[in-house]
């Protein structure tokens, strides 16, 4: 099982905040957000978000394993 | 108090400036980042922000570490606040202490533009005439890679 956490507009095409899918080998994170759109639907500007795997920066041909958090993050806007 | 917060209560300045005070320190310098009403002819009714709030932490506290390597005698805390905003009210709020009041203000003005690069936080803008995530819509930021520069180890 992996958790996927989506945040701000992506959230908000998605219609949810969290979806969890299941693996049954590893795979990298490009692979994730393939899963993912096959779930929910296309996400407009997801090619465009940061990626995290347990709260950590990564990059879209690292690893994911059972267990893991993977957030798609939009362009960031604090401050 | 933690020195790298996000909350969703009213931000209470002293308390992050309480925070970085020092025998060593001859200057706090601090920034405190508040709710615009106008931008360009856009009239902000108000704000909403939301965090992916562990990760968020760690990113505050991941820019408290960069500061501390390129000032070393620097001691830095950031509060940022999430949830519904008015206009004036205070969304962040760094104060960064030093020996020395030119690195004061360096670092602090370091930690405000570092947090629009690499923390997980998104404001909503609720105009007069509709709304808007900020950061997503105009494809002006992209991340070729995956993520922001010098933040994967």
């Amino acid at each position: 099982m992996i958790n996927i956490l989506l945040f701000a507009d992506l959230a908000q095409q998605a219609k949810t905040e969290r979806i969890s899918i299941e693996v049954h080998s590893p795979l990298n994170v490009e692979e994730v957000r393939t899963l993912l759109q096959n779930e929910v639907g296309k996400l407009s500007g997801i090619e465009n978000a940061l990626l995290a795997v347990n709260e950590e920066y990564v990059e879209l041909t690292d690893q994911v394993n059972d267990g893991d958090t993977v957030a798609f993050i939009p362009p960031v806007s604090g401050g | 108090m933690k020195m790298f917060k996000i909350t969703s209560e009213p931000i209470n300045n002293q308390d992050v400036i309480d925070s970085v005070a020092h025998h060593n320190a001859g200057a706090i310098s601090v920034f405190i980042g508040t709710v615009r009403e106008m931008t360009g002819q856009k009239q902000t009714k108000f704000l909403h922000y939301e965090a992916y709030v562990p990760m968020a932490e760690k990113q505050l506290e991941r820019i408290g570490t960069e500061i501390q390597e390129k000032w070393p005698s620097a001691i830095t805390a950031i509060t940022h606040r999430i949830g519904t905003l008015q206009i004036s009210d205070i969304a962040v709020t760094i104060a960064v202490s030093t020996p020395h009041r030119h690195d004061a203000f360096e670092a602090s003005r370091y930690a405000i533009e570092r947090i629009k690069e690499i923390v997980p936080i998104w404001k909503k803008e609720h105009y007069t005439d509709g709304e808007e995530w900020i950061g997503n819509q105009k494809g002006t930021t992209t991340y070729p890679a995956g993520h922001p520069e010098g933040v994967v180890k």
